[in-house]
């Protein structure tokens, strides 16, 4: 038997479907699907900064605003569950729209300037308008039957089928890279001007590109709404457009399975440290470990500092890296990642 | 007396509130517009370190005995050079990047510096009193206006025009403004570039620092003091000109002001009106009310 | 047989590796009594109900023997720093994943609201202590739901009433916006115009907002006789002092819809002064309560809240309900609860009403002048003692569906 190791493969791929399929067993269905989800959001937002070059600061409004919108149509107006989900994210694509059309007009930091503004307009719309409960957020967001037969309320249920929809949602992304469209994105995304050259209408493109990142990251955001039954303040606020940055630095910029191991580093990160630290805490005797729980933030920034200053690629990025230096005789692979470093000016 | 409808007293008051944040405002753009002219660099650490020198105030007053009037010259210096360590550390590794890497090491920075004090402070403010020379409040009439907060606007009035004096009208101020340019060049011409981009980095947080200081008996010094205000100073430099001087510290008292009027006439804007302000500055043109297009 | 492996695999297995090890060692154990305590230990509401509660709660559960029979009973403790979606988060998952018995709400009422909720899906007995927002036993009561030391309807009902029968009539709310600041604001509202006041307008301020002035000055422009604080903790704190800052205190009466002794000691006497206040429980109160107190004080340094006392009686009366029913089966606890009267250290003739709320003697105080103040901690005079049937919403007022 040869032990082959590639940057390729369908075979990658289904050891991780494997994985995924089984894990319920040995972990706690609600984080793996909020795992799920924030990895479906840090995808779609690589979609933009690491396949098209734009930075956005803003990301969290459709999380955010899709969650809302599918709280809202859910509880309130007792649609059913695809129905909700479909609703938030036709929102937050609609969003993307609008935000992404007058975003567009501009360049490099700029862009994101925008980006980080309007987002914050609709975390102060999202603040005062009586359906998002405000502080107090949406509670209480049922889940019931799926197409009306499958009943959501077990976890294992609800599992399978957030699995299927962050495994279309990934295929899709998949594809958009893949096709004639991913090639101009990248094109733009190296040198847009001699894109504009060749004759391609950029602008269209690059607002393209922005309205499917939000409406994919739309979908992530209502269905992490129906898996854990509310939406605050928290899925808007700037704050959780950084912390998107950081699980997609972290995974990798422009790789496609970077953003899942992002998202998975990092929720774990948030949710373990705890047990993390009173783990060191045992093993070194070292006392101060065990306060690692609440220094979620701290080691974060942490990890975003030293991501930018040595660790640009990520973990998907070095681990591509480290294996194409230890097979130099491979000759050309074929890698999903962009080159080291280039974040669209 | 009215106009359009609200009592002069309750326009004035809010007026007068609003040139105290807008004071706030005009330092801490300021600074940022500072470092983004020559390092090219958004300094997101710049809430952070605001917040570090409040509690620099704080700490000194409660473990060393160090009064207000001491720490308002020691809190700048003691950040400031933090600043120059963070900018010889981290900082020159990504000048030759993108800067948006720049801004995003700054956002890490600023998380890092931020949780530590979470984790030691918690997230309630710690009372911070006024100075006593400074305290008491002047009977405007239609309100009680604390000396303090005077002393705030011309404080920051004093320390924003000298700033700009120095930058636009000092030769130190054209060797910045030339290195802005065209460091080369100036390099040529024997001066030290990278000295002058670090030392300007450590005075655009002493800025920070110093309003963090003035700030410390008004608001409540507490870890997110940073985090609430920066987006608000981000939208100030844009709308301003991000390399102006002038540009940010007119915007950001007539922001201080404008918020004043808004929440007058219609409360529930006041957050958000800088941010659409900022969005119609950015459709018109890129550089701002004041700046050029870099 | 080539096996491809695959970068991508590799990543994912590794970092799923990470947390399928840390998370192995949760563990669901039926031979332990788990109590969860969710509140705000670090923000502005801490020093109501934060780590001086879980003192208090340890207390409770030493003082029981620190088991139940054979069955050990565990404390958890979580700062949900006054977010709703990480208190349910965490109450999710220790429900699922500790398999918590008993559910304690510290303050905030938003989490408390949703906590609630979470409790009654789960079928879980939480009792609420810290949070104020009487709509725990109102439109959104459960079958699950205790509401232990105090509410927004007596609070307003008691300190409203009081100053609206003084001569306040036009009042000025300065409001905390989230669920606690509006159910106070509302409930306080209703008093005054029940009893022919006016409303003249609120300013809602952000959780732990960091400047009053702007506020302030609103309030001062209505020209009202009485400044309510709809706030608590930090802000109620802060609020105060910018009004002094600004002369408002002269214009105005400044009264705080919720305070605690904490609050007064860290104003100073000087200050609060005659302000009125209500209480459910004072540290010197009787022999009972100067005797728990002291032993509070003795690992704290501060003199316990209602709060604190709240949430020892709490802890103390699950304990002897698990012990007496001889199961920690949520509906059983709760019927034991209901027909159960409380006396104890926190209150005589408690009762759990069918709505979920405990009903217990309120108390009007009055800050003592500094020259009254004889020892430290000595800052209330009883003003007047109202019956719970008075200071509590009453069946005809209530929308809870399971009180009819």
């Amino acid at each position: 038997m040869k032990l082959h190791i590639g940057l390729t493969g369908r075979g990658g791929y289904t050891v991780a479907l494997v994985l995924a399929v089984a894990a319920p067993l040995a972990v706690y269905p609600v984080f793996l699907m909020k795992v799920l989800c924030f990895a479906l959001f840090a995808c779609a937002f690589n979609l933009l900064i690491g396949f098209t070059g734009l930075l956005s600061f803003g990301h969290a409004a459709f999380f955010g605003g899709a969650g809302y919108i599918a709280g809202h149509v859910l509880k309130a107006w007792g649609w059913p569950v695809e129905l909700g989900i479909v609703a938030g994210t036709l929102a937050s694509s609609v969003l993307g729209l609008l935000m992404g059309s007058l975003a567009i007009r501009r360049q490099g930091i700029y862009f994101t300037m925008i980006t980080l503004a309007l987002a914050q307009m609709l975390f102060f719309v999202c603040l005062q308008a009586p359906f998002t409960g405000g502080e107090d957020g949406q509670q209480g967001v049922p889940r019931r039957r799926l197409f009306g037969v499958l009943d959501l309320s077990s976890d294992i249920n609800l599992y399978y089928v957030v699995l299927a929809i962050f495994v279309a949602a990934f295929g899709l992304i998949v594809r958009i890279i893949h096709s004639p469209f991913g090639q101009v994105l990248k094109a733009v995304k190296e040198n847009e001007a001699r894109a504009v050259s060749l004759g391609y209408d950029t602008d269209k493109y690059k607002l393209l590109a922005f309205v499917l990142s939000a409406a994919l990251a739309g979908l992530a955001g209502a269905t992490k709404t129906v898996v854990l039954g509310f939406e605050t303040l928290t899925d808007v606020h700037w704050s959780m457009s950084g912390m998107v940055v950081l699980m997609t630095l972290v995974g990798g910029l422009g790789t496609l399975s970077g953003p899942i191991a992002g998202a998975i580093v990092i929720i774990a990160l948030e949710n373990k440290l705890g047990d993390l630290g009173a783990w060191l805490a045992n093993a070194t005797t070292v006392e101060w470990f065990r306060t690692l729980g609440e220094s979620v933030t701290i080691v974060s920034g942490f990890i975003f500092i030293v991501c930018v200053l040595v660790f640009r690629r990520g973990i998907v990025g070095e681990m591509g890296g480290l294996l194409a230096w230890a097979r130099p005789k491979a000759g050309a692979q074929e890698t999903a990642s962009a080159p080291a470093g280039t974040v669209r000016a | 007396m009215e106009i359009f409808g609200i009592p002069a007293q309750a326009l004035l008051s809010q007026l007068l509130l609003g040139l105290v944040n807008g004071s706030f405002y005009a330092m801490l753009s300021l600074g940022v517009a500072v470092i983004f002219g020559l390092l090219n660099v958004i300094n997101f650490l710049h809430g952070a370190l605001y917040m570090m020198g409040a509690f620099l105030a704080w700490m000194g007053l409660n473990y060393l005995g160090a009064d207000y009037w001491i720490m308002l010259i020691a809190a700048p210096l003691l950040v400031g050079t933090l600043g120059v360590v963070v900018e010889r550390s981290m900082l020159r590794w990504l000048y030759k990047l993108d800067h948006l890497y720049g801004f995003l090491l700054t956002f890490g920075v600023s998380l890092v510096l931020e949780g530590l004090f979470r984790s030691f402070y918690g997230v309630s403010g710690q009372p911070y009193s006024v100075p006593e020379t400074l305290s008491g409040a002047f009977n405007l009439g239609f309100m009680m206006l604390p000396k303090y907060r005077a002393w705030v606007v011309i404080a920051s009035l004093v320390v924003c025009l000298s700033t700009w004096f120095v930058i636009e009208k000092t030769r130190l101020g054209a060797y910045l403004r030339a290195g802005t340019e065209n460091p080369k060049l100036v390099e040529a011409f024997g001066i030290n570039v990278p000295l002058m981009v670090t030392l300007t980095y450590g005075f655009g947080v002493a800025l920070a620092a110093f309003a963090g200081v003035l700030a410390a008996p008004v608001v409540q010094v507490s870890p997110l003091m940073g985090s609430n205000l920066i987006i608000v100073v981000f939208a100030v430099v844009v709308i301003g000109g991000m390399g102006s001087i002038m540009g940010s510290i007119l915007t950001g008292i007539g922001l201080g002001v404008t918020e004043g009027l808004t929440r007058v006439f219609y409360p529930e804007l006041s957050a958000t009106v800088v941010f659409i302000i900022m969005a119609i500055v950015l459709m018109l043109g890129p550089a701002g009310m004041f700046g050029k297009e870099k | 047989m080539k096996f491809k492996l695959n970068v991508t695999s590799l990543a994912i297995a590794a970092t799923a590796g990470l947390f399928i090890a840390t998370s192995a060692s949760a563990q669901v154990s039926g031979d332990v009594i788990k109590i969860g305590f969710i509140t705000d230990m670090s923000g502005p509401y801490a020093d109501l109900d934060g780590p001086g509660g879980v003192e208090a709660i340890k207390m409770a559960i030493a003082d029981a023997g620190g088991a139940i029979g054979n069955k050990k009973i565990e404390l958890l403790v979580a700062d949900h720093q006054n977010k709703a979606d990480i208190a349910a988060s965490k109450a999710r998952e220790w429900f699922d994943q500790q398999g918590v018995d008993m559910l304690l709400g510290g303050t905030n009422s938003a989490a408390s609201l949703a906590m609630a909720k979470l409790a009654a899906e789960k079928k879980r007995v939480f009792i609420a202590i810290g949070a104020g927002t009487a709509r725990l036993t109102n439109e959104d009561c459960t079958p699950y739901t205790v509401h232990y030391a105090y509410d927004t309807v007596a609070l307003a009902r008691v300190t409203g009433g009081a100053l609206a029968k003084q001569g306040g009539k036009d009042w000025y709310f300065l409001t905390a916006d989230y669920a606690f600041g509006a159910s106070l604001e509302k409930d306080t509202a209703d008093v005054v115009k029940a009893n022919g006041g006016r409303v003249l307008g609120s300013a809602r301020h952000p959780l732990s907002a960091s400047d009053f002035s702007s506020f302030l000055l609103q309030a001062q422009s209505s020209k009202a006789q009485i400044l309510g604080l709809a706030n608590a903790g930090g802000d109620t704190i802060n609020a105060i002092k910018a009004a002094n800052e600004f002369g408002i205190n002269q214009k105005m009466k400044v009264a705080g819809l919720l305070m605690g002794i904490n609050d007064i000691h860290a104003l100073g006497l000087n200050v609060t002064q005659g302000m009125y206040l209500t209480d459910a429980w004072y540290w010197d109160g009787n022999v009972e309560t100067r005797a728990w107190s002291k032993r509070f004080f003795e690992k704290m340094k501060k003199m316990p809240s209602m709060l604190h006392a709240a949430d020892y009686s709490a802890v103390a009366q699950y304990i002897a309900a698990v012990k007496t029913t001889g199961t920690d089966d949520s509906d059983k606890v709760m019927a034991h609860l209901r027909k159960t009267p409380i006396n104890d250290m926190f209150a005589k003739n408690g009762v759990v009403r069918p709505d979920g709320r405990m009903v217990h003697d309120m108390y009007l105080m009055e800050v003592k002048k500094p020259s009254e103040s004889k020892y430290p901690w000595d800052y209330y005079k009883v003003v007047q003692r109202v019956p719970g049937e008075q200071a509590y919403m009453t069946k005809a007022e209530s929308k809870c569906s399971l009180w009819k």
